[in-house]
């Protein structure tokens, strides 16, 4: 006679060493085997839609800083591209150009942090304590340029809230230089890691029709095989100016879409990233970063969706006006949010360990998934 | 041999009052309920990595309340949140102190006027010690935020406690 | 590759009376106008054929188009009855590269729209959010319950331009 079971209800956060932040899980499992994957959000929903209804558009930057504090540079960056598109109005190619390396310096910095919280979750401290330095360096030139480590409110609608510095062009060529060899390190430390490869291969595969279906975008669709990119489908800025290719996962330790992958993608990315920074930053042209921004800014009516590549995904801003200073409604299409939907199918089956070891490799912010 | 030790090479008895001896051994070694929030928790996590390096004043991010002495309050207290930080707060054995990090967690930050899903301000949960202000506040604010605690703990004693 | 206004013949051609109309009068984008109660017909239809191809829904998002007649109740805040609630959907392929955007408007008084659950998945969060912010409920959805508000949160939709805050929640002072 076959022994009756019971599954049983495991909660894992809002408080938990591994969520990234305040996300409750609702495990049910049986054994250690997980049946289903319930993630409960909005611990840390802070009305951004609502603030950005009561401000004017302007003052609206600083709170996207604050969706995705990993990668605030990126957020402006959506931001003002859709509030230009709504106004019209020319970009100095100064300011678009120092836009770019802004961006993929944030990307950098952003991927340093998701591989090392990544490899810390499974059990990897020491690249943790490595890849913060470097994005120390990083934060480093922002706040030479801004003033500010992490929510910047750097880039405004139609220019730049600073010039750069006049060392930031030989300090960034200076990162670059000490960059390049920590990858390799990153790779031996971590990436070809056995216990790492073991942990992560083969682990929460996420299959190309099911990821598309989902809507996932950025590493997570990339670790698929799919090589979709809007700064190359959709470019917007000055991307397609800039040689660079678009890493996708390959399954080179496992199968194609596992948590190896789309850990990889992100570091394939950062050399990327460190390409497009070496052939902008020698072409910066001459200018003022700030000649361009409008006195008033009041949009005529109507609708725009502008999107840009987060680190995380595609981020995207649905803005209405109805020809005020503040905007009617600004919806904010973030990537985590709907990354964070393939959790349950990505989970299934697995052991209880491996939640953690997917979680990570999807890279969330609760910021933007809770706005 | 080590300053230290040729320091009790001759005679390793000290007197020392309760007090002093009690609030020392508290104040080098507190541990923490590794709890981020939001973006402020960012700030913590560079505070505790290689840069700025927390442990070396002994603060150690443990993973249960049950095991903490402080909890830095990091980032945005949501209402949906709010309750479960009390449990947290409640779930820590004493002596149990509290800092309140960012703006947010202060006063509600940027949030405060239509944030009508944040809660204004950590203190109106829970009782706070030490309060750093910024948005985000620099590791090195918290590491002064921390100090200003360890200060407190100092002056603290066992006897007025009681009374 | 296809620009909107042979999306909106095809569409038309297909579904001659569910298809209301191609609005342009915003600067960047064309919006497609569908019927709330066919949305799921003409997504399926959007998603499977050949020549459209619209395999990923970026973004839906809810709109309070506060429309309505705009009256002051007691304590002098606003309360709007009437008008509509709409919802925006943003479409792209994949495959073919091209983008629509869908929009659809239903009474403010009784917001009904169809799921698009089973086209897209993406949909599935998208639709609580809208329904926990602004109200609107999704036939046919499997499981629409509130997602970032608190489940037990009972002082209404907060993203509706009417809104009004509780003093209190749980004995915690709302308000600042
Ligand atoms: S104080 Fe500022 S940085 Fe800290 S959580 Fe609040 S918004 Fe984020």
């Amino acid at each position: 006679m076959a022994l009756k079971t019971e599954t049983m209800v495991l909660n894992m956060g809002p408080q938990h060493p591994s969520t990234h932040g305040v996300l409750r899980l609702e495990l049910e499992i049986e054994g250690e085997l997980i049946l289903s994957v319930k993630p409960h959000i909005g611990y840390l929903h802070r009305c951004f839609e609502k603030h950005a209804e009561a401000m004017t558009y302007p003052q609206v930057i600083p709170y996207t800083d604050r969706l995705d504090y990993l990668a605030a540079m990126g957020n402006n960056f959506g931001y003002v591209i859709a509030v230009e598109k709504l106004l019209g109005i020319q970009i100095p190619e100064r300011v678009e150009y120092i836009r770019v390396i802004m961006a993929e310096l944030q990307r950098i910095a952003s991927h340093l942090v998701a591989i090392a919280t990544n490899g810390a979750d499974i059990g990897a401290l020491t690249p943790f304590l490595y890849l913060f330095r470097d994005r120390e360096y990083i934060l480093t030139l922002f706040e030479m340029t801004c003033g500010a480590r992490m929510l910047y409110n750097y880039m405004w609608i139609g220019g730049l809230s600073h010039d750069i510095h006049p060392d930031f062009v030989r300090k960034t060529k200076e990162f670059i230089n000490h960059f390049r060899p920590t990858v390799t390190e990153l790779n031996n430390l971590l990436t070809f890691n056995k216990i790492f490869i073991e942990r992560t291969a083969n682990v929460g595969i996420l299959p190309l029709d099911t990821a598309i279906n989902f809507g996932a975008s950025g590493p997570v669709l990339r670790g698929s095989g799919l090589p979709f990119d809007v700064r190359r489908e959709d470019p917007y800025s000055i991307y397609n100016r800039f040689d660079f290719e678009i890493p996708t996962g390959k399954g080179l330790v496992g199968t194609v879409g596992d948590c190896w992958d789309r850990y990889y993608v992100r570091v394939l990315e950062m050399e990327q990233s460190v390409r497009i920074i070496e052939q902008a930053i020698d072409n910066i042209p001459e200018g003022d970063v700030q000649s361009a921004i409008p006195k008033r800014i009041k949009p005529p009516k109507g609708t725009v969706y502008a999107r840009v590549e987060n680190p995380r995904g595609e981020l995207g801003y649905f803005i209405i006006s109805d020809g005020n200073i503040n905007p009617f409604r600004v919806k904010v299409r973030a990537p985590s949010f709907v990354n964070l939907e393939v959790m349950g199918e990505l989970c299934k089956g697995h052991l209880v360990a491996d939640v953690i070891a997917i979680l990570g490799s999807l890279d969330i912010v609760l910021g933007e998934i809770d706005r | 041999m080590g300053l230290l030790d040729k320091e009790f090479s001759d005679g390793n008895i000290v007197i020392a009052k309760v007090d002093d001896l009690m609030n020392w051994a508290r104040l080098s070694s507190i541990w923490q309920l590794g709890f981020g929030l939001a973006c402020c928790a960012i700030e913590m996590m560079a505070t505790s990595a290689s840069h700025y390096d927390f442990d070396r004043f002994g603060v150690i991010p443990r993973n249960t309340p049950r095991q903490a002495d402080a909890i830095i309050i990091s980032g945005t207290v949501t209402l949906k949140m709010a309750t479960r930080i009390k449990r947290l707060y409640e779930q820590m054995p004493d002596p149990k102190y509290i800092i309140s990090m960012g703006s947010c967690a202060n006063c509600g930050g940027p949030y405060w006027e239509h944030g009508y899903h944040v809660l204004k301000g950590i203190d109106r949960v829970i009782p706070v010690d030490v309060y750093v202000p910024g948005c985000p506040p620099r590791p090195e604010a918290l590491l002064e935020g921390l100090l200003k605690l360890q200060e407190k703990i100092r002056n603290e004693s066992l006897r007025k406690k009681i009374a | 590759m296809k620009n909107p206004e042979e999306i909106f013949k095809l569409l038309k051609k297909e579904f001659s009376e569910i298809i209301l109309d191609l609005d342009k009068e915003t600067p960047t984008e064309s919006i497609i106008l569908v019927d709330p109660m066919q949305i799921t017909k003409i997504g399926k239809f959007l998603r499977e054929n050949e020549e459209l191809k619209f395999d990923s829904l970026m973004v839906l998002s809810g709109v309070d188009d506060a429309n309505g007649t705009k009256t002051k109740d007691e304590d002098g805040s606003d309360m709007i009855s009437g008008g509509t609630l709409s919802v925006y959907y943003h479409l792209h392929s994949t495959v073919l590269k091209h983008k629509i955007t869908l929009k659809v408007s239903t009474q403010r008084e009784n917001p009904q729209v169809e799921s698009v659950y089973n086209v897209w998945r993406t949909s599935d969060w998208h639709e609580r959010e809208a329904f926990d912010l602004f109200g609107i409920i999704f036939l046919n959805h499997p499981d629409l319950r509130r997602i970032l508000m608190p489940y037990d949160w009972e002082a209404g939709y907060p993203l509706r331009k009417d809104y009004k805050n509780p003093e209190f929640y749980k004995g915690m002072k709302v308000p600042y």
